[in-house]
């Protein structure tokens, strides 16, 4: 058998061993599995970062399938899968609406509907990729035990899930946009900036909460409610603009505030978003991404002997 | 049983290169007494000032080298740091202090083996886990059928996990570990698994594998396979290797410290 036939090792090595009848691999063996692995303890707890990504790239096909597998269980590829998942924000959307209307006494108008929904549908990215990468790490454990691998793909995978799930959303979105006669102008194309900061933030938390929850098991079942507060306290149920004076500064200290307003911003009213928001939004989405990675990296080698 | 280990392999990819190099390897990790540690128990624990974290070092101060095309037995009793040292030359657990190069791809099968997902269909799982392995999609495309077939599981590739027999189980993780191409086999107590005819197959593999300049490292509780398979054992006890030597030697050595005679250490196969 040809796959059996043995192969020259020590390629980058110090003394590589070239022997002439062996075959040497593909290029795509090389770049997939480098052929000498040295490991030594970490100095400061982290890998070279570096190097992290790079096998992190390596392996991208891997959180790719792993959504695929997963949204394939949710039966994702068919229509009626599809629809079933856009009902749930869809609902959400009717329930919220008819709520905060009630309560409003019946004022809003179809903008705030589209605001509402625009909004719902981002924040439930947001909300489905945290939930569901929360237990990416310990529902993955035979897999974490048994292999070698940057574990950080298994709350990526989450994300990438997530925003999968989200993509049908925006033709439902488009619909409710046409209907109710907002703007579509060039400005609206902010929608793909502040959609990749929103991403941005998701993959931060995610990272963060999937390693709480290898040393906290009972981290998912707070989740939800953290999740559900977390909303009311983002302008989405309510304009950015309607915030009362002495709620503004809670408001403003939540991470998701400048993002979701200026999502709010761009669909609604078509404006590009404040230039402080934006630098907010830019700010808090690095920040998550920084603090929720470098936690994750540097606990990750411990996960298999926490699972 | 017969042993290989006294005729040297020849095997044309270079006999005598190393494989596996592990030097003055120490492993030291904290774990929790708690089988589903959460926030609610640390925050009472917290209160009574107790701590649930343990440290444990698995394996002090061990270097030994592996040729390549040879094959490794690690024997030990339960808790010596055999499946920790398994992990670390993976690289799934990182060393305390000293090194290990690996020269090759390693392939695994430690304690539990694929089906990460017991929902998921075998298939997607033997993707997966080759994906995770670093294998590319071409890659795994071409090998899946050799996987599936040697794990003889026919329809049952297409349906989720939890409809397998652990028997089926093993099998599987087995198939995925030896076509994976290997040129290091970690195998932590697989050889136990399926049926005596499966078992019969796999033995033979795992020999195909290192007459073709693979290279075996196996922790095994089967005094019989250990023998007829290894070329060198190394013997660990409370994270130190205490003896390394031929596979007779270690065994009988072993079986001296079991406190068993030598017919019972034969007798000590798969039980």
């Amino acid at each position: 058998m040809s796959s059996q036939e043995p192969r020259f090792s020590g390629a980058s090595g110090s003394t590589p061993v070239l022997d002439p009848e062996v075959e040497p691999r593909t290029e795509a063996d090389d770049v997939f599995a480098p052929e000498v692995q040295v490991h030594e303890p970490h100095r400061i707890g982290l890998p070279p970062i570096g190097k992290y990504v790079q096998g992190v790239w390596r392996r991208r096909e891997f959180a790719y399938e792993l959504s695929r597998t997963t949204l394939r269980a949710q039966h994702f590829e068919t229509a009626f899968g599809q629809l079933w998942m856009v009902l749930n924000p869809l609902l959400l959307t009717l329930v919220y609406f008819l709520l905060v209307d009630i309560l409003r006494h019946g004022r809003h108008g179809p903008a705030f509907f589209a605001h509402l929904m625009a909004c719902i549908f981002a924040y439930n990215f947001f909300s489905t990729s945290v939930t569901q990468g929360a237990k990416s790490v310990v529902n993955s454990g035979r897999l974490v035990l048994n292999t070698a691998f940057p574990r950080i793909l298994l709350p990526l995978s989450a994300v990438l899930t997530g925003f999968l799930r989200f993509l049908p959303t925006i033709v439902i979105y488009a619909i409710v946009h046409a209907i109710s006669g907002l703007p579509v102008e060039p400005d609206l194309l902010w929608v793909f900036p502040l959609f990749g900061l929103l991403i941005v933030f998701t993959a931060g938390v995610t990272m963060l909460v999937a390693a709480a929850q290898v040393y906290f098991r009972d981290v998912s079942s707070f989740l939800p409610y953290v999740l559900r507060i977390w909303m009311y306290g983002t302008p989405i149920l309510y304009f950015y603009h309607e915030i009362p004076g002495n709620l503004q500064y809670l408001i403003e200290a939540n991470p998701l505030t400048p993002i979701f307003a200026s999502w709010s911003r761009v669909i609604d009213l078509g404006l590009p978003p404040t230039p402080k928001f934006l630098l907010w939004s830019i700010g808090w989405s690095v920040a998550a991404l920084v603090v929720g990675s470098l936690f994750f990296i540097s606990r990750e080698r411990e996960f298999a002997v926490r699972l | 049983m017969p042993s290989v280990s006294e005729q040297p392999r020849e095997t044309a990819a270079g006999v005598g290169t190393t494989a596996v190099c592990v030097e003055d390897l120490s492993v030291t990790y904290r774990t929790t007494y708690e089988r589903i540690p959460t926030l609610r128990t640390s925050l009472m624990r917290l209160g009574r000032r107790e701590r649930a974290v343990r440290e444990i070092e698995a394996v002090k101060e061990v270097g030994f080298e592996v040729p390549r095309g040879s094959v490794l037995g690690i024997v030990g009793v339960n808790g010596a740091g055999k499946s920790t040292l398994m992990r670390t030359v993976a690289g799934i657990l990182p060393p305390t202090s000293g090194r290990v190069t690996v020269h090759g791809r390693v392939s695994t099968l430690l304690a539990l083996g694929v089906g990460f997902n017991p929902e998921l269909s075998g298939r997607d799982n033997v993707v997966l886990g080759g994906l995770a392995a670093g294998l590319s999609r071409e890659r795994l495309r071409a090998k899946y059928d050799e996987i599936a077939e040697f794990a003889e599981l026919g329809d049952f590739m297409e349906l989720p996990m939890r409809t397998y027999s652990s028997g089926m189980y093993g099998r599987l993780a087995f198939s995925v570990a030896v076509n994976m191409d290997p040129d290091i086999l970690l195998v932590d107590e697989a050889l136990s698994v399926g049926d005596a005819r499966f078992r019969k197959k796999s033995f033979e593999r795992m020999r195909d594998l290192c007459e073709h300049a693979g290279t075996i490292l196996m922790v095994s509780h089967a005094m019989g396979s250990i023998n007829a398979l290894c070329d060198e054992v190394i013997w660990m006890h409370k994270g130190r290797l205490v003896m390394r030597d031929t596979a007779e030697a270690v065994v009988a050595e072993y079986g001296r410290f079991l406190d068993m005679g030598e017919t019972d250490v034969a007798l000590l196969e798969d039980v």
